[in-house]
């Protein structure tokens, strides 16, 4: 690793204005991609802010028909919450297949949803259930947020404070794990919302997470995991790599989406 | 430099870092506590498990400076005395290690997965122990240690 100055901020004000004086200062939250990064010395800050003990970054809220989940909420929080587990049970199914006990003790909401891995998981509830991501100076909608491989909206010095999720009226996930690192090969969630039938998929898409919009339109229709039959992601928007080839992968997203629905029909 | 504070087996400990400075680091280097292992330092293989405020954490993914305040607990603070931890005295009856490389990652991981369910079924045990690689055993004897340790905690 390099030397770096380590920082601990006492708000996200002061967060803010750390990064503001030191153009080559990075956050850091739960550290579970941000230190191994450090380590293979991908990257060289000049100061390290840690946000983990900020009180305005805890804690999940319930009010009326959303959840609201502060950005340092870990993966094991957010899979044990009753709150979550009532509200959208999907959400919590999720968390509790992200990597193994020891990151969900450590890694975050914030940390997984501004990294935006392409075989993240949280990506595909986030839009999925057209959640909006509050930073320290706007809301963003989970629609204009995630940009392609690890490459969001977010601007230099921006912080997300929490993450805002709709209910939805069902919905489920279903991820084919990686058999070694855990992260997704496809992972579909599947959320029936107010807003429509929407489908996103992570780990497949060589831009990162999308919304598979021909299921949305058959599942419209039809609610059911036999309504996908006939209907493929394009071979020629997935990621091929080592692990599997863009033709397993698009196969892979129409097996997940119909587990996924059918968590759901039962 | 970054003066931290933390508790470490039950003993205080006062010391300085440089940022850069992993907890695993820390703990082996300087606190000469070298029953926690490196195995991969690159997160995978759960060598380095501790407990940090009685959560089960790679201690070779944080900075020293990120446990300023906690409470830490390795495998060498697990005994009683002379008497082995249950989880300790499992592994030992049951050999649930070969080389015992992966053991004290092993044994701090699954005293988490006993306190979440204290009557574990293979699938919690086997699910809990995802993050912890061992070469040698094939997983059959330390599944078994697991299930013998739930046993004794509960005698
Ligand atoms: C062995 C292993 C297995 C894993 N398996 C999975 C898996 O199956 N599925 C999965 O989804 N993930 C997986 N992960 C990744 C894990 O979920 C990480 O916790 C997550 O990607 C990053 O969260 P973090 O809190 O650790 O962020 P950090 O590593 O601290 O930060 C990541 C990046 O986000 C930035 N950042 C952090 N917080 C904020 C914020 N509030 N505002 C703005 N920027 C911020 C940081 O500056 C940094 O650039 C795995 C990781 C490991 C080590
Ligand atoms: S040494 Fe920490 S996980 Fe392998
Ligand atoms: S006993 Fe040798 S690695 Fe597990």
């Amino acid at each position: 690793m390099y030397a770096f100055e380590y920082q601990r901020a006492g708000s996200v004000a002061e967060a803010a204005s750390l990064l503001a004086k030191n153009p080559e200062a990075k956050l850091l939250a739960g550290g579970q991609t941000f230190i191994p990064t450090l380590k293979a010395r991908l990257a060289q800050p000049s100061h390290v802010v840690d946000i983990g003990r900020l009180k305005e970054l805890a804690g999940i809220e319930v009010k009326g028909n959303v959840v609201s989940i502060g950005a340092m909420t870990r993966h094991a929080e957010v899979a044990a919450s009753a709150d979550v587990k009532k509200a959208i049970p999907a959400l919590a199914d999720l968390a509790i297949e992200i990597g193994d006990q020891q990151v969900r003790n450590r890694g975050t909401l914030g940390g997984s949803v501004a990294n935006n891995d392409p075989a993240a998981d949280y990506p595909s509830a986030v839009l999925a259930l057209g959640a909006t991501i509050v930073t320290n100076q706007r809301e963003i909608a989970s629609g204009d947020f995630f940009q392609g491989m690890f490459s969001t909206a977010l601007q230099d010095g921006e912080i997300i404070v929490r993450i805002v999720f709709p209910m939805p009226k069902r919905a489920a996930y279903s991820k084919f794990h990686h058999p070694a690192s855990g992260y997704a090969m496809a992972g579909v969630f599947v959320a029936d919302t107010a807003n429509g039938v929407r489908v996103a998929v992570t780990g497949a898409g060589s831009s990162g997470v999308f919304l598979w919009k021909a299921a949305e339109a058959a599942l419209t229709k039809t609610f059911a995991a036999a309504s996908l039959d006939g209907i493929a992601v394009d071979e020629g928007e997935c990621i091929a790599d080592l692990h599997a080839g863009a033709d397993y992968r698009a196969h892979l997203v129409g097996v997940m989406a119909k587990r996924a629905i059918k968590k759901i029909t039962g | 430099m970054n003066k931290i504070e933390f508790t470490i087996n039950g003993k205080k400990v006062a010391t300085q870092v440089e940022g850069r400075t992993l907890l695993v680091n820390l703990i082996r280097d300087e606190l000469k506590l070298t029953g926690t292992h490196v195995g991969c330092d690159t997160s995978q293989c759960g060598c380095c498990t501790i407990h940090l405020d009685g959560k089960s954490v790679k201690s070779c993914a944080m900075l020293a400076a990120q446990a300023d305040g906690a409470n830490i607990v390795t495998i060498e603070g697990m005994a009683d005395g002379d008497k082995l931890h249950p989880v300790q005295q499992a592994f030992t009856e049951c050999h649930g290690l070969q080389c015992g490389f992966c053991t004290p990652g092993m044994i701090m991981t699954a005293a988490s997965i006993l306190k979440d369910h204290p009557q574990p079924t293979e699938e919690q045990i086997v699910k809990g122990l995802e993050g912890n690689l061992c070469r040698c055993t094939g997983y059959i004897n330390i599944i078994k240690s697991v299930h013998r340790a739930a046993e004794l905690m509960k005698a």
